[in-house]
């Protein structure tokens, strides 16, 4: 199981980002190997959609489960679709984060935002 | 008392960084105070000019933007179509192409590359434009269909239809692209503000857009009082010409409010309407070097 996370720095010990499309990076941590690896988000600079294009870039991740603090409708559409569990973050690290989310203590991702759309 | 303009080909944009300031207000009475002019409601979220001119007939047609749908048997998930989207309007998911319409575009891209040929162009209706006329007035407006997020495609249509002579157009609030859309064609860009701080960052927006886009401009203060006007401010720091003032008009508001045309109503307001345009007109003539 991938399990992945938006976050500001390359470093387990830092912060979630609170943004999920907009994070410059995503760590992703493979529950069967034990390893992590942080990968760039394209999407961080898109003009719009963002949060769709971020989302696709993490299917194809093939990842199973997201730990975020907050996401948008149309990304929620994607990883629904997709059939990844969604889980609300805490305020900890990276990997306290992980840890909690494989003791099954993190709460399933319950609010879904309309977006910060721009206007067009 | 009407303005001398006979004959004079000018486009002019009256557009403000927020709603409120008096858009409607100041294009549906220069347009009236005008001998012949044409009034171009671009405000397709709430094109409100059809309140005051009240065209008896209105000739009515529907806009259609075309939009991919996919046969999602025909798709392999080639990722070629969601790479290539500028606007990340689509999501290859294992078993399904998702299209998020509203942050499409309509470029066709996505359908001209498809490999599969597994998407199509649908025509969807966006909105409608609208054209009639109201005493001496050209009446031409456009509506934008509800949950639509963009009226750029419909803005273009509308102003397909730009006539000869003088041109008023009520712009959409705000500096984005329906209003970056809407001054494509204007000579001039009339920035109606108010005497607010508020009012001076949203005038410094629409400012900002008019210079980006090279467009001529200048400024209405509108709703100006005893005291100071951080509009004026801004206008006097940052060469913009100040092209004129209404003072804050209790009479003026009651008019407006009830879908009156002050400058049809009363001779009075029809000379303020007409001296702002002549105002207007020599700001906005190319030939002087005002």
């Amino acid at each position: 199981m991938i399990i992945a996370v938006p976050v500001e720095e390359k470093n387990l010990g830092s912060a979630i980002c609170i943004s999920f499309g907009r994070a410059p990076y995503y760590c992703l941590y493979d529950t069967e190997t034990q390893q992590s690896r942080f990968i760039v988000n394209s999407a961080a600079d898109s003009p719009g959609g963002a949060g769709i294009q971020a989302a696709q870039n993490l299917v194809d991740e093939n990842i199973s489960t997201l730990i975020t603090f907050r996401l948008g409708e149309n990304a929620a559409k994607v990883l629904d679709a997709s059939e990844i569990s969604m889980h609300k973050a805490l305020n900890a690290s990276i990997a306290d984060n992980i840890t909690a989310l494989l003791e099954g203590k993190l709460n399933p991702l319950d609010a879904i935002h309309a977006g910060f759309h721009h206007g067009h | 008392m009407q303005a001398s303009i006979m004959g004079t080909e000018r486009t002019i944009a009256v557009l403000s960084g927020k709603g409120g300031t008096g858009k409607t207000l100041v294009s549906v009475n220069l347009a009236s105070a005008a001998s012949s002019a044409a009034y171009m409601d671009c405000d397709v979220e709430e094109p409100n000019g059809q309140l005051f001119f009240r065209p008896a007939v209105i000739d009515e047609k529907v806009i259609a933007v075309g939009r991919p749908a996919v046969d999602q048997k025909l798709c392999n998930g080639c990722h070629i179509c969601s790479n290539a989207c500028a606007f990340n309007a689509l999501a290859v998911l294992k078993d399904q192409l998702l299209i998020f319409e509203e942050l499409c575009h309509s470029c066709g891209l996505c359908i001209h590359l498809c490999p599969q040929r597994a998407l199509t162009e649908v025509q969807k209706p966006l909105g409608v434009v609208r054209k009639g006329s109201s005493g001496t007035v050209s009446f031409f407006s456009a509506e934008m269909h509800i949950g639509e997020s963009s009226g750029v495609p419909l803005i273009k249509a509308l102003m397909k239809q730009k006539p000869a002579g003088l041109v008023v157009i009520d712009c959409p609030p705000g500096s984005g692209c329906m209003v970056t859309e809407s001054i494509a064609k204007a000579d001039f860009c009339l920035l109606v503000s108010e005497p607010t701080i508020f009012g001076a960052h949203n005038l410094a927006m629409v400012h900002e857009l008019a210079n980006l886009v090279g467009k001529p401009c200048g400024v209405l203060l509108n709703k100006t009082q005893e005291g100071s006007n951080p509009s004026e401010d801004y206008a006097r720091t940052h060469n913009l010409p100040i092209i004129g003032s209404l003072p804050y008009d209790k009479d003026l508001a009651r008019m407006t409010t009830e879908g009156l045309i002050a400058s049809r109503e009363s001779n009075c307001y029809r000379q303020v309407f007409a001296d702002l345009l002549k105002e207007v007109m020599d700001a906005s003539d190319p030939d002087s070097k005002r």
